[in-house]
This record gives C-alpha cells, sequence and structure tokens, in this order.
C-alpha cells in the first residue's frame, strides 16, 4: 500500500537555514545539509528546500547546498525558490536535485512546465500554488505572494495537470505562518480535481492538522516547517501520531 | 572491481551517481560514461531512465552502437547489470508511453500504463510503497519482505514469463517492481532514493 508522505520543509537564504531545526548538540544549526541529515536520518520520506535568497549575487550558492546535501541524504530532494527557466531545473537536477518546484515562472510562462516536463519527466516537475482565498474562490499569488495573478486556483492546478506537472505542492496563503491548520477545502477541492497527487502545505501547528490534512484535505503528502523547527515535534512523533489514526504511513 | 553507470544523456542521473559512489567507497570504481569500451571492460553495468519509454529508447539509439555494446554486455557475456525505473522498463519487447516504441526485449513483455481503475488511484504513483518479494533475488540479500521503497512511475513492465519477477507491489493491482532473469537485474523502484535499506540493494549488486 501506498504511504502518505511527510516532508520536512527548510528555508536557505544565501546558503544557510534561516528556521530550522534547533538541538543544541547540533554543531552548525544554519546548515542546510547538516539539517537535511537530521530529518532523513528521522524518517522523513523527501526533504524539501525552498530558496528564500533575495539578491541576484547569492543565488547560485542554493546549486552548492544542494549538491552537498544530496551526496548525504539518499530520500528525495525537492527544490524550489527563484526558478525561472527550464536551465534553472536543469542546474538544480544536475545539482543532484530530484524534483523542483516551480511557482511564479508557472504562471508567468506556463511553456517552462510543459517544456521541463517533456524534458526531464513530469516526476521531477513540481508546481507550487500559493493561493488566498476571495469571497467563494481562491486566487493564484506569485512572487512570495506579493502579487495576485487573479488566476482561478482550482482552473490553474487542472492546467499545470494538462501542462505535465507530476505534483502540485499547494499552499494557503491565509493559513501560511499562522499555525491554525491547513485550509482543508481548498485541498480537498484541488485534490479531487486533479489525478497527480496533492502535497497539502501552510498552516500547521500540531499533529492533528498534519491528519486533517491527508483525511479531510485527501492530500497524498503533508509539507510542514516549523512544527520540526525548534524540536517541537520530530518527524518520528508525526508518523507515529499520524499510524496511530490509522494513516498509512513509513515506519 | 568497476560498475559503469551508462550515462545517455537522458534524466537526471546525479542521485544514482551519489549513491553508488557511496556505497562504493574506496573498494569499487565507478564510472560514469557512454564510451563503449568502457561499458565493454567493465564488470557490471547500470542503465538508469527517467522520462518517458521513448525518450529513454530514443536517448539509447542516439548513441551510436550503445545498443550492441549493451546487447553484448548482458546477452552474450551475461555480465551482471541493472536497470533502474525506466531502465528496467526498456528490458521489454515494447512500451506504450506516448506511441509504441520497440524495447531491447531482454526480457519478454510490454510496458503500459498502470490502471488507475477511472481516477480512483492517483497518477504518478509517487512515493513509499512496500515490496512483496516473491522469490529470492541475489539483491534482495539481507531486504525484509515489506520494505518500503520509493517509486515514481506511471507506467509497469508486464513480463510474459511471470518466473522472472522477483518482486511485486500494491497500486491498483500488483504491480511487478523487480525483476531478475540470469544476469539480469531490474528495480521499478529507485533504490538510490530508497534510503539506507536501498543502498543495501545497491551494495548487493556491486558485491555480486
Amino acid at each position: 500500500m501506498l504511504k502518505n508522505r511527510i516532508i520536512p520543509c527548510l528555508d536557505v537564504k544565501n546558503g544557510r537555514v534561516v528556521k530550522g531545526i534547533n538541538f543544541v548538540d547540533l554543531k552548525d544549526a544554519g546548515d542546510p545539509v547538516e539539517q537535511a541529515k537530521i530529518y532523513s536520518d528521522g524518517g522523513a520520506d523527501e526533504i524539501c528546500f525552498l530558496d528564500i535568497t533575495a539578491s541576484n549575487e547569492n543565488r547560485d550558492t542554493i546549486y552548492d547546498v544542494v549538491e552537498k546535501t544530496s551526496k548525504k541524504c539518499f530520500v528525495p530532494l525537492t527544490v524550489g525558490g527563484g526558478v525561472r527557466s527550464v536551465e534553472d531545473i536543469n542546474k538544480l537536477l544536475n545539482c543532484g536535485a530530484d524534483k523542483v518546484s516551480i511557482n511564479t515562472a508557472a504562471v508567468e510562462n506556463p511553456k517552462v512546465v510543459a517544456e521541463s516536463s517533456k524534458k526531464f519527466g513530469s516526476q521531477c516537475i513540481v508546481v507550487a500554488i500559493d493561493a488566498k482565498k476571495n469571497e467563494d474562490k481562491w486566487e493564484v499569488f506569485t512572487h512570495g505572494g506579493r502579487n495576485n495573478s487573479g488566476i482561478d486556483a482550482l482552473e490553474y492546478a487542472e492546467q499545470m495537470e494538462k501542462n505535465g506537472a507530476g505534483e502540485l505542492l499547494v499552499t494557503s496563503m491565509d493559513r501560511d505562518g499562522t499555525q491554525v491548520g491547513y485550509d482543508i477545502d481548498l485541498m480537498s477541492k484541488i485534490s479531487s480535481k486533479v489525478n497527480i497527487p496533492v502535497i497539502a502545505s501552510g498552516g500547521v501547528g500540531n499533529l492533528d492538522h498534519l491528519v486533517d490534512g491527508i483525511k479531510l484535505g485527501k492530500a497524498s503528502a503533508v509539507l510542514a516547517a516549523s512544527i520540526f523547527h525548534y524540536g517541537k515535534h520530530s518527524v518520528k512523533e508525526a508518523k507515529d501520531y499520524l499510524a496511530s489514526k490509522g494513516i498509512p504511513v513509513r515506519i | 572491481m568497476n560498475v559503469t553507470i551508462v550515462d545517455y544523456k537522458s534524466g537526471n542521473i546525479s542521485s544514482v551517481i551519489n549513491s553508488f559512489k557511496e556505497v562504493a567507497k574506496d573498494k569499487v570504481t565507478i564510472e560514469v560514461t557512454s564510451d563503449l569500451n568502457k561499458i565493454k571492460s567493465s564488470d557490471k553495468v547500470v542503465l538508469p531512465g527517467q522520462g518517458s519509454f521513448k525518450s529513454c529508447v530514443d536517448a539509447l539509439n542516439e548513441i551510436k552502437g550503445l545498443t550492441d555494446t549493451l546487447n553484448e554486455f548482458a546477452i552474450n557475456y551475461k555480465k551482471p547489470l541493472l536497470g533502474i525505473c525506466v531502465g528496467l522498463q526498456m528490458f521489454a519487447d515494447y512500451g506504450y508511453e506516448e506511441i509504441e516504441t520497440k524495447g531491447l526485449g531482454w526480457i519478454s513483455g510490454k510496458v503500459s500504463k498502470i490502471d488507475n481503475q477511472n481516477g480512483k488511484y492517483k497518477l504518478p504513483h509517487i512515493g513509499w510503497n512496500q515490496i512483496n518479494i516473491v522469490k529470492d533475488s541475489k539483491i534482495f540479500k539481507d531486504i525484509e519482505n515489506n520494505s518500503h521503497m520509493y517509486f515514481v512511475h506511471s507506467y509497469e513492465f508486464v513480463p510474459n514469463d511471470k518466473k522472472v519477477i522477483s518482486a511485486t507491489t500494491d497500486y491498483s493491482s500488483n504491480i511487478v517492481c523487480s525483476v531478475e532473469k540470469e544476469n539480469i537485474f531490474g528495480t521499478q523502484f529507485h533504490p538510490e532514493k530508497s534510503d539506507r535499506i536501498g543502498l543495501k540493494i545497491i551494495d548487493n549488486f556491486i558485491s555480486l
């Protein structure tokens, strides 16, 4: 039986982890490689890096991080943030990323999704959708949530599946950072609309939220950042909890 | 001893390279090449594969003499070869992704789309699934039955002779996820991404 996945996400800026696990025995709390290794040793089903480097000069730092991590972690590694072109995707894959998530570029130029999935296979193309509720629908935002594209998120999800996305990483901007739980309505609507796996993101504050994301939101995988940081919960605790609620997980 | 990972410019093989180098350490030389002479002289060959069946077969054929060299290696000299994902699928006679495409024909059978039962099962089949070991395979030494492996695929290999099947996984139906026929081994899952247990399979292959 296919297991639901738990994916810890690390924000990386200029090659350093911004929010991360705060363990006392960690030699270098800002080292993404060391943090990713802790997660994979702890049973993370995949690792996600979100590059939030703002300046262009420091963009290349992520390649070095990915290269080092992929030599230490032998679970799938997804990298997103600032991915603009087929060439960016190629570079990340060559450095050892297994999947690349595309956000703004997919909205501005959907051809990037079609071209890259044809070139590298849809298995490594994740389209990240940042959605925000506006009355009775959700709209897709770009540029780290700063710009409203006005595009309907449900229609967009369907279009990205057609374009060749292998998975959708759906983040509720209303919930992101709030720790009140995923936007279940958004997750379940998108998951029912498409035939590719949906990864739920944005808003996790406790382990029950992960359960809800899978059971009610119908997500194949749940991504979370802050609950795994600062040692609040370990990946293992999360998996044990999900298992106790009857959710199939890899233990 | 040396193990060659065939680099035929199709898809992303850095994870395969990293995992083999991690396991090999200094005991075994890992070559990554499409050089026919190097492939011929190596002790073992790994055939990775990502993307569609057709794109992988096309990429193999793009390198002049590569298919013949692989045939010679695996069929005439019967040296150990491991196919991963589409690398395994290409053992078949035919694949049906995009358009009917001729495979290597090493293990009789076809590659067709997983039946998603009208949307009940999402495709690609992505994530960790348990393998059901149905026969002793040398690459499963010290691998427990029902171990989890990482999968990413929408197509499945259906061999004619069921005796070649060494493991299946349950997704929509019992999907063939590992085969062994004499010196030819294949996994539909990605041992290079299946954590320590996957590295053990790679170690088993290297240690054959």
